[in-house]
C-alpha cells in the first residue's frame, strides 16, 4: 500500500526506548506505525465505498444466504407443523433451542464487554475491535433471540410473555425466570443497538461525505443524522456514549445471570446451583472473545487490516479468554466438589452420569474443548499467532456449545425418578435450525462488513500519535 | 274418498313410525291420499308443491334439511325404553350425564358396566358397583370398548363378494340353504365364540331343532378348554369354579394370573388386595406364591415368585399335591406346610394356559386341604352348552375338507386368522359353496366368506349374558347402531325364518318366559343384573385321581404362547388407545415382542455388551424364532424374571385385514402374527423352538419405560422411591417433618383440599386406570414413531420397578398421576400462568392460555405433565366427535397437558353439593377419579383431606404414608404408601 511509505508524523514509543526494556515486554502496538488521519479513514472507508468485494466475502454472504434458506425452510416448518420435529420429548423439553440460544447469547458479550467495561476502564486498545465487537453482539443477539421465540409450542402466542395491558386483565408470571429472560434480553438487544448506532454516527458522516453515489449518500446522510462534526456536537456525542456504556456496563452481568436464572432456580439437578451466575457469566465472556476471535482473525488477513488489529489486540484477547476460561473451568470442578460434597444422592448421581452416563462423550469433548485447549494460551508463541489463536477459539466455540448441551439436555434427561429418565438427540431439524441461525449471522455480518466501516473510523483517528493534543509541542 | 283421519289418528301414525326413520316416514305418509287430504284441508298452501312433485329448489331444500338432520340419527337413543342407572331424570337435562347399566361379554362371558352417557351418546365406561364380577371395577378393555364402538374402520354394510348388499337380500339368500336344510340340516353349521346368553343360546336351540342334523360349533382361539376340561376331569363333568380371595390366607397361583385373566379377574384382585391392605392395627395379611412362566400382573404383587418354565408348573402342582415331600425342594415344602396351616382358608389356582393335568391337580389339592365349598365353590357351567371347543372346530374343519358342510354361518369370531395352524381353516373354508360371516370388523374371515354382515357393537344392541358366577345382565344398548350392524340373535332370527328377529324382543320375551314381568325387567336394566341369578353351588368333590404325568418333551427354547395383554387374541387390534398402552409388565407398546430373560439373551448372543453397542435405549435386535418348520421375526425385548430358556410371544399382531391401526394401508405390519406357530396340539406352544438373532441393524421399538431398575448401581443411589415393608416388622414411624421453607407464604384451602394415598402394594400395574384416565379424559395417542421418541401422552402412567437378582428380581409398581404440589415447581416458571394454583389445592391447567415454553415439565420433578409436539388430537374424524368426554377440553398442539384429578368430577360434585345446600361441602365419595374408580384392587384413595374423616385424610395418617420425593420440599397433594410384602419366614430369599 502506497500509505505505508509515508514518513511517520511521529515516533510511537520514544520513551520505552529510552529505558531499554526488553522488546519481548514491550507490547505490539495498537495502530502499526506509519498511519495519518487520512491513512486510516481512506482505508477503513475504502473497504465500505470503494472496494470491490473480495472472492472470500462473496463465499461468506453466500454461506450466509444458504444458511438464511436453511433457516427459512426450519421456522417454516417448526411454526407449520410443531416443534415435535425436534427432537425433544418428555422428560428432555429443552434441547437445541435453549443451547443455541444460551450459545448465542453468551457469544454477544465479548461486544458489550469491550465496547462498555473496556471502554470505561479506558483500555484503549479496545477502539479496532469494538464496532466488529459490537455488530458481533448484535448479530448474535438476533440469532438467539430466534429460539426462545419459536421454542414455544403456539410461538403466535409469544407475545403473551410482554406485560402488555389486555382484556384477559393478565400479567405475566414475573416470578418466571423466562419472564425475566424476556426483559433481560430484550433490555440487552435494545441497548446494544443503541450503543452501537450512537458510536457509528460519526463514521456515517464520514461515508455521507465521501459516497460518490446519491443513494449511498441519502441513506448514510439519513443515518447520520445531521452529524457536521462540530464542538457541540462532539461534546453531545461523548456524554451520551459514555452513558449508554455505564448502562451497558451492568448488563454485560446481568443479562447471563438472567439466562442462568433459568436454570439455577429450577429444581433439577445439575440445574440447581447458587454459582450459576458467575460461571455464566464468565463462560459467555469466554465464549465472546473466542468467536471475535474467530471472526476477526481471518477479517483482518482478507481486509488487509493487520494494521489496525495488530496483535496486540489479539493476544489481549487471548488473555480474557484464558483467564475467563480458567473460571469455567474452576466451575466444572466445583460442580463436581459440591456434586460430592453435598452428599446428595440425585446431585452425586448428575455428575456421575454426565461423566460416565450415555452422554460422557459430550463431557469428555468438553472438558477438551474448554479444559485443555485453552490452556495452549499460556505460550506466547500459540499467544502471538494467529492461527494458533483461531484454532483455540474454534475449539472454545464448540466447546461452550457443549457446555450448554451438557447442561440442558443431559441433565433434564436423568432427573429425579428413574421411570422417566429419557435419551435426547437433536433431530435434523435442529440442526437445520442451528446451522441457519448461523447463515443468519454470517449474513448479517456480510451486510456490515460490506455497508459499514467495520472499524470505528474516528476512533482510530484518536488512536494515532497526532491526536495526542499536545504532541507537537514535545518535539 | 278414502277414509276420514281425524288429527289423533294421524298423531297416532306419526307415533307408529321409528324417529330415525322421520323422512321416510314422511314420504310414506304424503304417499297416502288420507294425508294428502288432511294436509290440503289444513295447509292448501304447503300441500300444492307436494301435490305438484317437488321442483328443484324444494328438492334442494330438502336434501340440506336431511344431510343436517342425518348427523342426529346416530345421537338418537335405542327406540325400546331403556332404563337409567342412579339417577333418572324428568327430562334429559343437558350437560347432566346419565348412567346406564349394561355388560360387555369377554371369551362370552360377562362383566357388569355402567356407561355413561351424554345426551344419547356413550362417553365413558365404568364398571357396575351391583355386578357381582365387576363390584365397580374394570378393566383395559372395558375402558377401550367405547373406543372400539366409535371405530370408523368398524363394518358398515353387509357385503356379497365385496358388493353392497342390503340385509334383506342376505335374508332373502339364506332362504334357499334353510328350505334345504328342513329336510336334512346335517349340511348347515354354525360357528360361533362361547356363548353365555340364555336368550341366544335358546334361539340356537331353536334353531338346532329346525333343522335336524345340523350342527353348532364354538371357538374362541384364546379358549378356557383347559380350565374346562381339567374341572371335568376333577368333577366328571363340565363345571365352573368360582374363587373367594377374600376368604383365602394363602393363595398359589400356578402360572394363573387371576387379578387379570379369565372371567372374575376383576372381582378376583378386590378380593385378593382386601386382604392385603395393611393399615394400622392390620392384624393378618395374605401370602400369594406365584409359580409363573413370565411376569404378569399376578406375580407383580406375590410375596415369593418363581419363574419356571411352562412344562415345570406340573412338576409343581404334583410336589405340591403330595405335600412337599419326596421333593428336593424345600420351598415347595414350606408352601405345602403354609397351605396345610390354612386349610380351607386357602386357594390353589391355575391358569388357562396351563393344560387340564394342572387344573386338575389344582382342585385335588384344594379339595385335599378342604377348600371345596369353602375358599372354592363349584357350580354348572357358565356357557350354554360346554364343549370342547378345539374338539368342535376340529370336527368342523374335517367336514369341511370331507364337503359334508353345505353352509356355514359364523357368528363372530375370525378363525380364518385365528384358528390353529394344522387345521388349515381358510383353505377348508374356501370348499363350503354358502359362507356367512357376521363381525365387527371387514376381517381376514370376512374377505374369504360370500356374505359379510357388520355385527354390532355391546353398547348398540340388546342381550344377556353371565358373569363369572353365573349372574345374568342384561346388555342394554345406549345408542342406535351407529352403522347398519346387527346382532348375532338377528342372524339366528332370519335362520329361523323370520325377517326381522329385534333383539329387544328376544331378550324380553325370553326372560319374561322365564317367569319375568314388568317390574323385575325393570329392575334388571336398572340394577344390571337380574336378581339371584347366580349359579348355585353344586356338590361334587374333585378327585384325586391324576394321570401318570406325560413324558416332557425337551429341546431347545419352549416357546410359550400366550394372548396379548393389550389386544387379547387380536380382536383389539384397532383400537389405538390399547395398541398404545404399555404392556403390564414390559412397558412396551404397539407390537409384539419375543421375551426373554437376561441368560437366555446372553445365550443367543444378545447380552448388555451388544446392546449397549446399539446406543439406543429404545432400541434392539430382531430374532428369528423357528419352531416346528415355521418362522417368525420378532423383536427381541428382555425382561427381567423371565424364566430362562423360555422364549415367550403374544397373539393378535400380524393382523392383514382389521383396520387402519391393526394392519395400516401402507402395508407396513403391526407386529407378527403368532397364529402360525400355534398348532392344535399345543396351543400354548412347546418346547423345540430355536432362536437366532437376525442380522439386521437396530430396531427402534416403543417403549415407555426401559432400563430402570431401583439398583443402586443404576440409579446413584437409593431414591426413596418405592418404601418397602415386610408384614409384621415393627412399623418404621419415621416423624421426618421437613423443616423446609418455601421463599412464598403457604397457601389457604378454606373448604376443600384435594388428596389422593396410592397403595402400591396391591398395584399389580393392570393399566385400567391408564385407560380410565384416557377415556374420561380425552387423552390422544400419538402412534409407535412418537412412542419411540417418547412422547406418549398418558397422564397416568404406572412405573414399575426391579429390585434384586435379574433373574428372580423384585418388582414394583407404582402409578403416577400429577402429585398436585401445594409447592408446585411447575407454577412458578410458567412465564405466562398458564398453570396456577387453586384454592382447593390442585395445580390447574389453562389450557388456551399456554404457549408451550415447557418450562413447567422441566422443573417438574415427576415429569407428569404431557406435551403436545404436534397436533395429536384427532378434530378430523367425525366418528370420534361424539365418544369425546364434553366436560374436557380437547388440547391443540403446543399445549402442555396434565392429570387434573379430574377436575371435572370435582366441579359437577360441588354443583350437586351446592345446589344441596347445607354446608355445601362436597362429602366423602362424592368425589371419585377415574383411575379411581378402574382400579379393580381399590388402590387409589381419592378425597377431601380436610375432612378429617375422609378416607384419604385417614390414610394419609398411615405411618406408611411418605410422599415421592418429599424432600423436594414440594409438598404433594399424592402420596404412597409403603409396599408391604408378607414373606413365609421358612422360606430365604
Amino acid at each position: 500500500m502506497a500509505e505505508k511509505e509515508i514518513t511517520p508524523v511521529h515516533e510511537v514509543r520514544p520513551t520505552t526506548q529510552e529505558l531499554r526494556i526488553p522488546a519481548r515486554f514491550i507490547p505490539s502496538p495498537t495502530v502499526e506505525p506509519g498511519h495519518t488521519f487520512a491513512s486510516v479513514t481512506d482505508h477503513i472507508s475504502s473497504i465500505v465505498l470503494r472496494k470491490k468485494m473480495p472472492p472470500s466475502w462473496w463465499l461468506l454472504l453466500g454461506v450466509g444466504m444458504l444458511g438464511m434458506g436453511l433457516l427459512s425452510v426450519a421456522i417454516v416448518a417448526i411454526v407449520g407443523v410443531g416443534v415435535g420435529l425436534w427432537g425433544i420429548n418428555h422428560p428432555v423439553g429443552w434441547g437445541f433451542d435453549i443451547v443455541n440460544f444460551v450459545w448465542w447469547i453468551g457469544i454477544g458479550h465479548a461486544g458489550t464487554l469491550i465496547s462498555a467495561i473496556l471502554l470505561l476502564l479506558r483500555q484503549e486498545w479496545r477502539t479496532s475491535i469494538n464496532r466488529f465487537a459490537e455488530a458481533m453482539t448484535l448479530f448474535a443477539v438476533a440469532a438467539a433471540g430466534l429460539y426462545p421465540a419459536l421454542h414455544t409450542g403456539r410461538p403466535w402466542y409469544d407475545y403473551w410473555l410482554f406485560p402488555y395491558p389486555n382484556t384477559m386483565v393478565l400479567w405475566p408470571q414475573f416470578r418466571s425466570p423466562l419472564m425475566w429472560d424476556v426483559f433481560a434480553v430484550s433490555t440487552y438487544a435494545t441497548v446494544s443497538l443503541l450503543f452501537w448506532f450512537v458510536g457509528l454516527i460519526p463514521d456515517l458522516a464520514t461515508l455521507r461525505d465521501r459516497a460518490s453515489g446519491r443513494v449511498a449518500r441519502t441513506i448514510y446522510g439519513a443515518l447520520a443524522l445531521g452529524w457536521r462534526g462540530s464542538a457541540k456536537h462532539w461534546y453531545r456525542y461523548e456524554t451520551a456514549y459514555l452513558l449508554l456504556a455505564g448502562l451497558s456496563t451492568p448488563l454485560v452481568l446481568s443479562v447471563h445471570t438472567i439466562v442462568s436464572f433459568d436454570f439455577a432456580v429450577s429444581q433439577i439437578p445439575g440445574w440447581h446451583a447458587t454459582f450459576f451466575p458467575p460461571y455464566f457469566v464468565a463462560g459467555a465472556v469466554y465464549a465472546g472473545f473466542a468467536m471475535v476471535l474467530t471472526l476477526a482473525i481471518p477479517a483482518r488477513k482478507i481486509f488487509k487490516l493487520e494494521d489496525f488489529i495488530t496483535m496486540r489486540h489479539l493476544e489481549n484477547m487471548g488473555k480474557v479468554m484464558l483467564a475467563t476460561g480458567m473460571i469455567v473451568f474452576y466451575s466444572y470442578v466445583i460442580e463436581a466438589f459440591f456434586a460430592f460434597y453435598s452428599g446428595n444422592t440425585f446431585e452425586r448421581f448428575m455428575w456421575t452420569n454426565r461423566a460416565f452416563g450415555p452422554y460422557k462423550h459430550m463431557y469428555v469433548a468438553l472438558l477438551i474443548c474448554n479444559g485443555l485447549a485453552p490452556q495452549l494460551v499460556w505460550f506466547k508463541r500459540i499467544r502471538t499467532s494467529p492461527l494458533g489463536l483461531f484454532i483455540t477459539a474454534m475449539f472454545v466455540n464448540v466447546g461452550m456449545w457443549l457446555e450448554r448441551f451438557v447442561i440442558i439436555p443431559t441433565s433434564l434427561s436423568r432427573d429425579f425418578l428413574p421411570s422417566s429418565w429419557g435419551m435426547y438427540h437433536g433431530s435434523i431439524w435442529d440442526w437445520a435450525m442451528y446451522l441457519g441461525s448461523m447463515g443468519l449471522f454470517l449474513f448479517l455480518l456480510a451486510l456490515f462488513i460490506r455497508f459499514l466501516p467495520m472499524i470505528s473510523i474516528f476512533e482510530m483517528r484518536t488512536m494515532l500519535p497526532g491526536a495526542e493534543p499536545h504532541a507537537e509541542e514535545e518535539h | 274418498m278414502t277414509d276420514k283421519l281425524t288429527f289423533d289418528d294421524f298423531r297416532a301414525r306419526i307415533g307408529d313410525v321409528p324417529t330415525r326413520e322421520y323422512w321416510r316416514s314422511l314420504d310414506e305418509l304424503s304417499r297416502s291420499e288420507a294425508f294428502d287430504e288432511v294436509l290440503a284441508n289444513e295447509f292448501p298452501q304447503q300441500a300444492l308443491p307436494l301435490q305438484r312433485g317437488v321442483d328443484r329448489r324444494d328438492f334442494m331444500k330438502l336434501m340440506s334439511a336431511s344431510m343436517a338432520l342425518a348427523g342426529l340419527a346416530a345421537c338418537n337413543r335405542p327406540e325400546q325404553k331403556i332404563v337409567p342407572y342412579v339417577r333418572q331424570p324428568e327430562n334429559l337435562v343437558p350437560g347432566k350425564p346419565m348412567y346406564f347399566a349394561t355388560a360387555m361379554t369377554l371369551g362370552g362371558v360377562a362383566t357388569g358396566v355402567l356407561a355413561e352417557s351424554h345426551l344419547g351418546r356413550p362417553t365413558k365406561i365404568e364398571g357396575n358397583p351391583d355386578h357381582p364380577s365387576s363390584l365397580g371395577a374394570s378393566d383395559a378393555f372395558m375402558q377401550a370398548s367405547i373406543l372400539g364402538l366409535y371405530d370408523p374402520d368398524r363394518a358398515q354394510v353387509v357385503y356379497q363378494l365385496g358388493e353392497i348388499r342390503t340385509w334383506s337380500e342376505f335374508v332373502a339368500a339364506l332362504v334357499p340353504i334353510t328350505n334345504a336344510a328342513k329336510t336334512n340340516g346335517h349340511g348347515l353349521r354354525l360357528l360361533t365364540q362361547t356363548i353365555t346368553s340364555p336368550s341366544l343360546g335358546a334361539q340356537i336351540q331353536q334353531v338346532l331343532a329346525m333343522y335336524p342334523g345340523m350342527q353348532w360349533h364354538q371357538w374362541e382361539p384364546v379358549s378356557r378348554d383347559n380350565v374346562r376340561e381339567g374341572l371335568r376331569m376333577a368333577f366328571g363333568a363340565y363345571v365352573n369354579a368360582v374363587y373367594h380371595f377374600d376368604k383365602a390366607n394363602v393363595v398359589v397361583a400356578l402360572d394363573a394370573d387371576f387379578t387379570s385373566d379369565g372371567p372374575g379377574h376383576l372381582r378376583y384382585a378386590r378380593d385378593f388386595a382386601s386382604r392385603r391392605k395393611v393399615r394400622r392395627g392390620t392384624t393378618s395379611m395374605n401370602r400369594l406364591y406365584s409359580i409363573d412362566c413370565g411376569l404378569n400382573s399376578t406375580a407383580a404383587v406375590a410375596d415369593h415368585r418363581w419363574a419356571v418354565k411352562p412344562s415345570e408348573v406340573e412338576t409343581w402342582a404334583r410336589a405340591l399335591l403330595a405335600g412337599g415331600s419326596g421333593v428336593g425342594n424345600a420351598n415347595i415344602a414350606a408352601i405345602a406346610r403354609d397351605l396345610q396351616k390354612n386349610r380351607g382358608a386357602a386357594i390353589v389356582i391355575a391358569g388357562e394356559g396351563q393344560p387340564p393335568v394342572v387344573h386338575a391337580l389344582a382342585m385335588a389339592i384344594n379339595q385335599q386341604l378342604g377348600n371345596v365349598g369353602s375358599t372354592v365353590t363349584i357350580t354348572d357351567p357358565l356357557e350354554v352348552q360346554p364343549v370342547n371347543e378345539l374338539e368342535s372346530l376340529r370336527q368342523l374343519v374335517t367336514d369341511m375338507n370331507s364337503g359334508a358342510v353345505q353352509a356355514l354361518v359364523m357368528l363372530g369370531g375370525n378363525p380364518v386368522y385365528d384358528a390353529p395352524a394344522d387345521f388349515n381353516f381358510a383353505e377348508a373354508l374356501k370348499k363350503v359353496p354358502f359362507r356367512a360371516h357376521l363381525s365387527h370388523y371387514y376381517d381376514e374371515t370376512s374377505m374369504l366368506s360370500q356374505w359379510h354382515i357388520p355385527e354390532t357393537h355391546y353398547l348398540e344392541t340388546w342381550g344377556d349374558a353371565r358373569g363369572h358366577d353365573g349372574t345374568v345382565s342384561i346388555q342394554q344398548p345406549l345408542i342406535a347402531p351407529l352403522y347398519n350392524g346387527r346382532a348375532a340373535c338377528e342372524v339366528i332370527g332370519a335362520l329361523l325364518g323370520g325377517m326381522d328377529a329385534s333383539p329387544y324382543d328376544v331378550v324380553r320375551s325370553y326372560w319374561f318366559s322365564k317367569g319375568g314381568n314388568e317390574q323385575t325387567w325393570r329392575q334388571s336394566l336398572n340394577d344390571g343384573v337380574i336378581a339371584n341369578s347366580a349359579l348355585p353351588p353344586r356338590g361334587g368333590a374333585a378327585s384325586a385321581n391324576i394321570p401318570p404325568p406325560a413324558a416332557r418333551k425337551e429341546g431347545n427354547y419352549e416357546l410359550h404362547i400366550v394372548p396379548d395383554p393389550n389386544i387379547y387374541d387380536g380382536r383389539f387390534a384397532n383400537n389405538g388407545w390399547l395398541q398404545e398402552l404399555p404392556k403390564p409388565q414390559s412397558k412396551l407398546c404397539w407390537e409384539n415382542f419375543a421375551i426373554v430373560s437376561p441368560s437366555t439373551a446372553k445365550a443367543i448372543g444378545f447380552a448388555e455388551g451388544e446392546r449397549a453397542a446399539l446406543n439406543n435405549e429404545l432400541a434392539t435386535r430382531r430374532v428369528k424364532i423357528s419352531y416346528r418348520g415355521r418362522d417368525v421375526v420378532l423383536p427381541l425385548w428382555i425382561v427381567p424374571g423371565h424364566p430362562s430358556g423360555v422364549v415367550t410371544v403374544t397373539l393378535g399382531y400380524g393382523r392383514k385385514n382389521g383396520g387402519r391401526i391393526a394392519s395400516p394401508p401402507d402395508g407396513s405390519p403391526i407386529g407378527a402374527d403368532i397364529y402360525p406357530m400355534r398348532f392344535s396340539d399345543a396351543l400354548g406352544g412347546g418346547a423345540g423352538a430355536t432362536i437366532a438373532l437376525t442380522d439386521e441393524g437396530a430396531y427402534m421399538v416403543a417403549c415407555t419405560q426401559e432400563h430402570q431398575s431401583l439398583n443402586f448401581s443404576d440409579t446413584g443411589g437409593d431414591r426413596e422411591i418405592i418404601k418397602r415393608q415386610t408384614f409384621g416388622e415393627a412399623e418404621k414411624h419415621e416423624e421426618e417433618e421437613t423443616n423446609h421453607q418455601s421463599m412464598y407464604p403457604p397457601f389457604a384451602y378454606p373448604l376443600h383440599a384435594w388428596a389422593m394415598v396410592i397403595d402400591p402394594s396391591v398395584c399389580t400395574g393392570c393399566n385400567g386406570c391408564v385407560v380410565a384416565c384416557q377415556a374420561e379424559n380425552n387423552i390422544a395417542i400419538v402412534g409407535k414413531k412418537e412412542v419411540h421418541r417418547q412422547r406418549e401422552m398418558h397422564w397416568l402412567r404406572i412405573d414399575r420397578y426391579f429390585r434384586g437378582e435379574p433373574e428372580n428380581p423384585e418388582i414394583y409398581h407404582q402409578p403416577v398421576p400429577c402429585m398436585q404440589c401445594e409447592n408446585a415447581p411447575c407454577e412458578p416458571v410458567c412465564p405466562v400462568e398458564a398453570t396456577s394454583h387453586s384454592g382447593e389445592g390442585l395445580n390447574d391447567m389453562t389450557y388456551n392460555r399456554c404457549v408451550g415454553t415447557r418450562y413447567c415439565s422441566n422443573n417438574c420433578p415427576y415429569k407428569v405433565r404431557r406435551f403436545n409436539f404436534f397436533h395429536y388430537s384427532d378434530y378430523d374424524t367425525a366418528a370420534y366427535k361424539p365418544m369425546r368426554n364434553p366436560d374436557v377440553t380437547v388440547r391443540t398442539r403446543g399445549v402442555m397437558e396434565k392429570c387434573t384429578y379430574c377436575v371435572q368430577r370435582i366441579n359437577e360434585a360441588k354443583i350437586d353439593a351446592e345446589r344441596r345446600g347445607g354446608d355445601q361441602r362436597v362429602r366423602d365419595g362424592e368425589v371419585v377419579t377415574a383411575c379411581q374408580q378402574a382400579c379393580p384392587t381399590d388402590a387409589i384413595v381419592f378425597g377431601d383431606m380436610n375432612d378429617p374423616k375422609s378416607r384419604v385424610a385417614q390414610l394419609k395418617k398411615e405411618p406408611s404414608n411418605y410422599g415421592l420425593l418429599a424432600e423436594l420440599n414440594t409438598r404433594p397433594r399424592t402420596t404412597y404408601l409403603a409396599v408391604v410384602r408378607n414373606p413365609n419366614p421358612e422360606i430365604r430369599g
